[in-house]
């Protein structure tokens, strides 16, 4: 037990830390354009209250949500068909091997070029970067499945149906889910791209609007949420992780 | 001598990338005893042993089990693996009843005979536990009774005992000993320790390196009727591994 509180107690430090230095940073001041941490805390407050990043955050889910749910779809599946399928793997694992490594704010002005400004571009965005990290980790999941256990299936006379549902899919299953997890992480990073360079709505609208009008506070506000919520629900999934596929 | 149970004749083996694991490979395996495939790595004991699971193909001669030739794994034959490849998701009583899971026998019925199994070989109070929380031994233990929970003739073990220490495999080869005097069973066992093959053989078929092919069978003339601790002091004992001994030396 003392081991933890004794964890937390130095995470908490290392936020006073953090938060103190953002503070006199913007004291100092480093730049009329970096408010302190106080100042921005308040402008936070205030969005909050008056609504308007709550409305901001409804907005931005949408395309991160239906991105999301997309991939988790079909990027399993194929993931799974590609891990089964040696024809599945010949034709889909270089298009995948290559998003993966396409720089994506590159690619982004292309989209509005083809599906224009709406919501379209924007869940393509998150699935452009989402995509490959959750289909390769479902890919890897399943051809990983280690040898012996493939054997000991075959040496009981096991089908191949009973080695797919009852030996790689359950092992599978943890590389899955952390696909799932590094592409809602992508998937932000997807999001906000798209905001700012597409069309600013939502986060995005947020920050490219306080920082045409020099609101830096609300600016800075808005950059801090969107990391901050990210981050926790990032953490809230590993955990989640951890409890439903406990490590050798 | 009683008849021959597995028969393997004239087996080559050479594998996709060219090398040669096997040559010309006969040998019988008398029923109702523990035969050892012994020889330095690298001789294609393990490969030899997946051959007559059926578990890889091989690419020249027969294997002939209670009388007729076969391809592929089957329900007279169990393998242990050096692995134990244990489900981690699993706990012990799934994984001890897996083989008959894979078989479609219902749920209870299943898991009475796995907790039979689980008890005989010393895992009682255990069946809830993941692999992850059980030493190497332990494990060897489960995948030893997901061997016998089929009923097979025929256990095959690959190196059983080579990731668990000392003291528990000494312990574990009297505790096999006993239970196979008990159940009746035909042991093909793969091992590269000599003092393990002379200790648990029926019969030692030493195997050379570079293709594998059978320099030697050895029959230790071990009184088994005798205490482990007599057996390990005994005159036979002694001499068969120093003979086994001045075999393999050539090859390492």
């Amino acid at each position: 037990m003392t081991g933890i509180s004794g964890q937390r107690a130095w995470q908490l430090a290392s936020f006073v830390f953090f938060f103190g230095l953002w503070e006199l940073a913007g004291r100092w001041p480093v730049s009329a354009a970096f408010p302190p941490f106080s100042t921005t805390f308040l402008a936070l407050v205030e969005m909050l209250r008056d609504g308007s990043l709550g409305k901001a955050y409804l907005i931005t889910a949408q395309p991160l949500g239906i991105g999301i749910a997309l991939c988790g779809a079909a990027g399993i599946g194929f993931g799974i068909g590609m891990g089964l399928s040696r024809t599945v793997e010949w034709l889909s694992l270089p298009i995948f091997i290559i998003l993966q490594a396409a720089p994506m704010a590159a690619i982004i002005p292309l989209l509005t070029y083809m599906y224009g400004i709406g919501l379209t571009s924007k869940v393509l965005a998150v699935i452009m970067l989402a995509a490959p990290v959750i289909v390769m980790n479902s890919y890897k999941g399943i051809r990983n499945t280690p040898p012996s256990l493939l054997q000991m299936c075959r040496s009981f006379q096991g089908t191949r149906r009973q080695e797919v549902v009852k030996i790689v899919l359950p092992h599978a299953a943890a590389l899955i889910f952390t696909g799932l997890r590094l592409g809602l992480a992508m998937g932000f990073i997807g999001i906000v791209i798209a905001e700012l360079l597409i069309t600013p709505t939502g986060i995005g609208d947020l920050i490219t609007y306080n920082s045409s009008v020099a609101d830096y506070p609300k600016m800075f506000a808005a950059i801090a949420s969107i990391v901050a919520v990210a981050a926790i629900s990032l953490h809230l999934l590993e955990r989640l992780e951890r409890r439903l596929f406990p490590r050798d | 001598m009683t008849d021959a149970i597995v028969e393997v004749k004239g087996v080559g083996k050479v594998y996709d990338n060219g090398v040669e694991a096997l040559r010309d490979v006969n040998l019988a395996f008398p029923e109702g005893q523990l035969s050892t495939l012994l020889g330095p790595s690298g001789c294609g004991k393990t490969t030899l042993l997946k051959i007559i699971a059926g578990l890889i193909p091989h690419n020249a001669g027969e294997v002939w089990v209670k009388g007729k030739k076969v391809d592929g794994p089957g329900p007279e034959r169990a393998f242990v693996f050096q692995d134990f490849a244990l489900l981690p998701w699993a706990d012990v009583l799934r994984n001890v009843a897996f083989g008959l899971e894979l078989r479609g026998v219902p749920r209870p019925e299943r898991e009475e005979v796995a907790r039979k199994y689980i008890a005989e070989v010393g895992l009682k109070g255990f069946e809830h536990r993941p692999p992850n929380q059980l030493s190497g031994g332990m494990r060897q233990r489960v995948g030893l009774a997901r061997a016998l929970t089929v009923d097979a003739d025929i256990i095959l073990m690959d190196e059983p005992f080579s990731s668990v220490d000392e003291q528990t495999r000494r312990k574990f080869q009297e505790d096999l000993l006993d239970l196979l005097r008990h159940h009746q069973k035909t042991v093909i066992f793969v091992t590269h320790s000599i003092e393990e093959a002379a200790y648990l053989s029926d019969q030692i078929a030493l195997l050379s390196p570079r293709p594998g092919t059978v320099s030697k069978i050895v029959r230790p003339a071990v009184d088994r009727s005798r205490s482990p601790d007599e057996i390990r002091r005994d005159r036979g004992y002694l001499d068969t591994v120093d003979d086994i001994w001045h075999i393999l030396r050539q090859y390492v």
